[in-house]
């Protein structure tokens, strides 16, 4: 199972990453795996302005619905809608190509309250052995 | 084995069975908002046999074998229920004749609502809803009017224990109320504490699955009851599982306040393939004057030498009607006829085996099928579908396996509180061998779940098809024939 | 005992595995105060008796299938072919229930992607679902997917005064804790441009029936535009009668976004009001806001067709709190009923039992507005269905149709006063293939005799 380590995470396991003054958004590889083959994803509209920890899209298997949460406060300037018709892509490359959005962060500072990898494993950690 | 769509059959210019001739002049037809096209299959009245008989061959049903989904009480459907159902002063009443002229329906639907609440222990019914989920939001709807006519309105939280039917919270969000889940204790019983530190004026109710998904009854009911009621909160009962509980327990006794009863789960009438059911709600005296109208009573301006005449009335405090018409009367015919062939010691008997039933196969697999909660179950119980020696098995590829031996699987993957569950529920119809059967079968695919688990991967390998890409049809949806 | 095939040696034999005395053993856990009520149930009878009771029963009803019968308004006598009661009265399909194992249920999946397509095929629309409790139902779901498309954001629902009044109290229950705010009023005179007036940006949708309750054809052209323009998208709903579609050009072709109705008419009997059917169509771009079950098409492992429930995630198994809907069972053996309806009928046979009702409908409209006294209102064209304006309350007649005419009883129609008051001394006359020229002719007669 892949871990980026450039990233940071929410505990229910989206990651955001830093890419100049923008920060992009995926659902990371430990969810997919659990996920299983995920055929559907629903995303928000370019423009919406959310807030951290809003729900902003779902990602749907063949028997379960997860509902994501965005980790900064911002305002969404870019979907992936790739996912549209390959869903698969976040299965096959959960923090590459099948990133979900891109925001331009309002509260930039939230981004040091968001775990780091070493925690972000050991959430994965308490998980498998629940 | 596979059998064409019916659209593959069909041959350009054969017709079907033929409608009457025309008796009148012919009308102008209005130009202009007339179709082109009707895209229907042109086949015969031979193909229409041939293929609905040849796609029937296809299935799983009752009538062919052990079918314990549980939860689902699939339980023998006597076929007296079906002459009865099709007898023609019934089949062909409308629902608006006056009711001087169908007395032996409204006959048969009041005194069917009085038979639901001697069962339950009742004070009023209706037969209205059209399925248990159906009953749920008439329930939830019933109890979400009772606190706003009294005025407290702040009521907007329903709680719902963790083990329960999907259709709980689905039911309570439709009914513009807020779902706060509570979780099951060690012994798969509501955690009292949890569900104390819940309670506040804010909340309605708390949906109540006695016994619960687990099979198993709650050691605390009067507790869970009492700290409800203790808050202004109301108790619904869902009661798809009373097939554990007919002449055993009245849950209006315990302080239930309102319940929805499946009639094609408790009452033996038909699932259909997937319906029509009928979910009937009894509730207590307090909730009689909300429950969806009209219902059935007898005249009140009656003489007393006066023969039983029946009407319709409406509750002053109604929900409003849920359906239109009064209900799924077909189905009412049926579960009235059961009723009458069993009474009251057949009913009682009924539950009795249907337990009897359900802890024998228990027994009988114990120790093989890990068993989350150790205790003598109601009707149905769950185990895991998986060994700690086995990995890579899974209950899907149990129930897969137990395709292959000629037998319905368990309902798998629910209750969600039991990793890899098998829902068994064998109900009273099964008799010992059937249910030795299904054992030896089950222990048969543990044993070779560690021997030889591919056959559990391959399987089945011995249906009308093997297992099918559910993420090719959830991606490319292909939801109609194409012309 | 009836239906229980335990034997006294099985039993102990049983009891002995589990390791208890006895069955009482099994309930222990419940508080003994509530154990073994006693059911105030009558004695329990013989199947022979209990045929014997219901017959009796049955026979207290006046059977309208074998009455010359005018009486529709949502549920109509229509012939339904023999096939029809032969393949749901196979116990593969009504012992069966919801086709959660794909593999040994093939015929029930098949089955339903059949009525799917065929439910399409009717309404001109790109998916169907596997059904809903009936048209009311259907039409109370179809308002929610219009909320739910614009993420409940929109509170406004226009609904046209025409809609079955049963159909709108059913809306109005099902929708009672979601704060919409419906409107259109209750004088079934309001025309429908005035409705789509009342369509604004606040609007998820306008939902309107034809052939109506009083039985007219709304003509549908341009509503669509109409209503997306000033809703911005807002949602246009159609109930409509599923034998008018083997005549008239289907709502998918005028740019419905809903399609509902009851399906009853499509082989299913009156039954005192059901089980009946509620169909419902979509675009497929709402699939995942459509409630209900939708079975695909997809392969087995080996390449070979197959069919399975699919878009499970709406569901309330699923989705719990967020589902589409909370609907579990919904009509299947009633879906399989109206599938083989419609093969049986097929392309010619449904445009020809449309044709029927047209036809002996527009005859009877003709044949008692020739009555002195009585008068077809007129101000739409219709289908198999009309209204009468009439020299007394409905009641009245109906009463003399069925008691006062020798060697005859007629069931008469629907008295409109019930739920419109200003529609006192109006009758709702339904008119299908059942009725011959005969009983057409016995009606006018009869009717021409009141009050002499």
């Amino acid at each position: 199972m892949k871990l980026d380590t450039d990233v940071r995470f929410l505990e229910t396991h989206e990651w955001a990453r830093k890419e100049g003054d923008e920060i992009i958004v995926g659902i990371t590889d430990y969810a997919q795996s659990t996920l299983s083959d995920i055929v559907y994803v629903e995303l928000p509209e370019v423009g919406d302005t959310l807030s951290k920890g809003d729900q902003f899209g779902v990602v749907e298997s063949v028997k379960a619905a997860a509902d994501v949460y965005l980790p900064m406060s911002g305002k969404v300037v870019a979907v992936n809608t790739a996912l549209e018709e390959t869903p698969e892509l976040i299965n096959q490359d959960a923090f590459g190509e099948g990133w979900m959005l891109r925001i331009t962060p309002t509260n930039p500072g939230e981004w040091n309250e968001l775990l780091d990898a070493d925690a972000y494993q050991k959430v994965i950690e308490e998980e498998e052995a629940a | 084995m596979t059998e064409p769509l019916i659209y593959e059959l069909s041959s350009p210019g054969r017709e079907g069975v033929k409608p009457p001739q025309l008796d009148v002049p012919e009308s102008a037809l209005p130009q202009g908002w007339l179709r082109e096209d009707l895209p229907l299959p042109e086949v015969s009245e031979i193909d229409v046999v041939r293929h609905y008989l040849r796609l029937s061959q296809l299935n799983y049903a009752i009538d062919k074998g052990m079918y314990p989904l549980g939860s689902c009480t699939m339980k023998f459907n006597p076929k007296i229920n079906e002459v009865t159902a099709r007898l023609p002063g019934f089949t062909g009443i409308h629902p608006l004749q006056h009711p001087d002229d169908v007395q032996g329906a409204l006959y048969v639907i009041y005194t069917l609502q009085e038979y639901i609440k001697a069962i339950g222990g009742f004070a009023g019914v209706t037969l209205q809803p059209a399925a248990g989920a159906h009953g749920e939001l008439t329930g939830v709807l019933i109890m979400r009017k009772y606190h706003l006519e009294r005025g407290e309105t702040q009521r907007d939280t329903i709680l719902v224990p963790d083990s329960a039917h999907g259709t709980n919270p689905a039911s309570t969000s439709m009914s513009g109320l807020r779902v706060v889940e509570i979780p099951s204790d060690a012994r798969g019983n509501v955690d009292l504490d949890a569900l104390r530190s819940q309670v506040c004026e804010r909340v309605a109710g708390l949906m109540f699955t006695n016994p619960n998904t687990l099979g198993l009854f709650e050691e605390h009911m009067e507790d869970v009851i009492d700290i409800v009621h203790g808050c202004g909160g109301l108790v619904y009962g869902d009661g798809a599982n009373m097939n554990a509980l007919t002449g055993i327990m009245r849950p209006g006794d315990a302080g239930i306040d309102v319940m929805h009863f499946n009639l094609h789960k408790t009452f033996s009438t038909p699932h259909g393939g997937g319906g029509p059911g009928c979910g009937a709600v009894g509730v207590a005296a307090h909730l009689v004057d909300y429950l969806p109208g009209p219902i059935v009573v007898l005249d009140p301006n009656l003489e007393e030498e006066d023969d039983p005449y029946f009407i319709f009335h409406e509750p002053p405090k109604s929900i409003g009607r849920v359906k239109a018409f009064w209900g799924h009367f077909g189905i009412m015919v049926r579960a009235y006829t059961y009723i009458r062939m069993l009474g009251s010691e057949g009913l009682r008997r009924s539950a009795e085996h249907a337990v009897l039933n359900a802890n024998y196969l228990l027994s009988r697999i114990k120790g093989v099928y890990p068993l989350p909660y150790d205790r003598i179950c109601k009707h149905e119980f769950v185990v895991e579908g998986r060994f700690k020696d086995a990995p890579g098995v899974h209950a899907l590829d149990i129930a897969k396996r137990l395709i292959d031996y000629g037998v319905h699987p368990p309902t798998n993957y629910f209750p969600l509180i039991v990793p890899e569950a098998l829902m068994i529920e064998p109900t009273e119809t099964e008799s010992r061998q059937s249910l030795d059967n299904y054992a030896d079968i089950l222990l048969k695919i543990a044993q070779e779940a560690h021997e030889t688990p591919d056959l559990l991967h391959a399987a089945p390998q011995n249906a009308p098809v093997r297992r099918l890409d559910e993420v090719r049809a959830a991606r490319n949806p292909v939801l109609r024939y194409e012309h | 005992m009836v239906y229980i095939p335990h034997t006294d040696a099985e039993r102990r034999a049983m009891l002995a595995t589990i390791g208890v005395a006895d069955i009482a053993a099994l309930f222990a856990d419940i508080p003994e105060k509530f154990r073994y009520p006693q059911l105030d149930l009558p004695e329990p009878l013989s199947e022979m008796e209990t045929l014997q009771e219901l017959q009796f029963l049955a026979g207290l009803n006046l059977n309208a299938n074998t009455t010359p019968t005018f009486l529709g308004a949502g549920a109509y006598r229509h012939w339904v072919p023999s096939v029809v009661d032969y393949v749901i009265s196979r116990g593969e399909f009504y012992t069966a229930y919801t086709p959660y194992q794909a593999e040994v249920s093939q015929g029930t999946l098949q089955a339903i992607f059949e009525y799917e397509s065929m439910i399409c095929d009717l309404t001109g629309m790109d998916i169907a679902n596997a059904s809903h409790y009936d048209g009311a139902t259907a039409a109370a779901e179809a308002v929610i997917q219009a909320y739910n498309v614009f993420r409940k954001k929109r509170n406004k629902i226009v609904l046209a005064p025409t809609v079955h009044p049963q159909y709108r109290q059913v809306i109005h229950t099902y929708t009672q804790g979601m704060g919409l705010e419906i409107v259109g009023g209750d004088d079934p005179t309001t025309e429908i441009a005035h409705l789509v007036e009342l369509v604004d940006e606040q609007t998820a949708c306008l939902i309107l029936q034809t052939p109506d309750f009083l039985g007219q054809l709304h003509d549908l052209s341009g509503l669509a535009d109409a209503i997306h323009a000033r809703g911005k998208d807002a949602q246009f709903v159609v109930i409509t009668n599923p034998i008018s579609l083997g005549l008239l050009k289907p709502p998918g072709d005028y740019g419905a976004d809903i399609v509902v109705g009851e399906g009853q008419p499509l082989g299913l009997g009156l039954n005192f009001g059901g089980p009946y059917l509620g169909f419902y169509a979509t675009r497929a771009q709402f699939a995942r806001q459509m409630a209900g079950r939708l079975v695909g098409k997809t392969v087995d492992i080996e390449g070979k067709d197959g069919y399975v429930m699919t878009l499970t995630t709406r569901e309330q198994h699923i989705r719990r709190d967020k589902a589409t809907s909370n609907i579990c069972s919904n009509q299947g053996l009633m879906a399989l009923a109206a599938t083989v309806y419609m093969a049986a009928l097929g392309k010619h046979g449904l445009r020809k039992v449309a044709e029927l009702n047209y036809h002996k409908a527009h005859y009877a409209a003709d044949a008692i507005d020739a009555v002195e006294g009585f008068a077809v209102v007129r101000r739409k064209p219709f289908f198999n269905e009309f209204v009468v304006h009439c020299p007394a309350p409905v009641e009245e007649i109906n009463r003399f149709l069925l008691e006062e005419i020798e060697a005859v009883e007629i069931i008469g129609g629907y008295d409109l006063a019930q739920d419109y008051p200003a529609m006192a001394n109006h009758m709702l006359v339904a008119v299908t293939e059942m009725n011959s020229r005969h009983e057409i002719d016995l009606l006018a007669e009869a009717l021409s005799a009141f009050g002499d």
